[in-house]
């Protein structure tokens, strides 16, 4: 574990998660969402769980927001709080 | 025995495991307090991201028992930059068993969201709207 580049990284993380949450627009939630799960992969490929953050780039960040994004073309964008 | 020293105790050495406790209090606020469904959904995905970060974690040698200067599970060989220059047989893995339970865990948290959506489409049909408030609100127009 690099010990800055994990700080750094986890810094962002949690102002990403943040943003995540507090935004109105649902598709710009839904994208710092996927933003969110490539840092946390990142993260996981910097503590030595190379598999962990490869399957977590993929899936999580790959079929999560697809997943979304499909799921948001169905209902409304716009949320209340 | 706890080592409750600022510097080198239980605050600034195991820092993965307070932001992970963090990304689990944001991901379960969004979860009870947002009133928007894909947002509880989203609120979800932190938390669950949140307990796969903490295991990972305990998993890499650096913040658990085993000291500083692991590789890859997958990594054979030599360690170079373990003291006293080159090791033939001294390699120290970070424990693969929290990665391959996180593997798994990972891609059922995938299938839990997208059962999730599925839900949320189908109240969508139902109410026309996917906040929590106006779902109760009609619920109760009708009488259910």
């Amino acid at each position: 574990m690099i010990i800055p580049l994990d700080l750094i990284l986890l810094f962002f993380l949690v102002l990403i998660a943040i943003a995540a949450i507090s935004v109105r627009d649902l598709l710009a939630a839904i994208i710092l969402l996927g933003a969110y799960s490539f840092v946390i992969a990142t993260v996981y490929v910097e503590m030595h769980s190379v598999d962990v953050g490869f399957t977590e780039a993929a899936v999580g960040a790959g079929a999560i927001t697809a997943f979304m994004i499909a799921a948001l073309a169905r209902t409304k964008r716009e949320a209340s709080d | 025995m706890i080592d409750w020293s600022f510097g080198g105790g239980i605050f600034i050495a195991k820092y993965n495991y307070w932001i992970s406790i963090l990304l689990m209090l944001i991901g379960f606020y969004a979860m009870i307090a947002k009133g928007n469904l894909l947002k509880k959904v989203i609120g979800l995905n932190i938390f669950q991201t949140a307990i796969i970060l903490f295991f990972v974690s305990l998993g890499d040698a650096t913040l658990g028992s085993w000291g500083k200067g692991v590789t890859e599970p997958i990594v054979k060989g030599t360690l170079p930059w373990a003291a006293g220059g080159i090791v033939e047989h001294g390699v120290v893995y970070a424990n693969p068993l929290p990665h391959v339970l996180m593997l798994t865990a990972i891609v059922v948290g995938a299938a839990t969201t997208a059962v999730a959506l599925a839900l949320i489409i189908r109240m969508y049909e139902e109410y026309g709207t996917i906040e929590e408030e106006e779902i109760i609100e009609k619920e109760r127009e009708l009488g259910v």
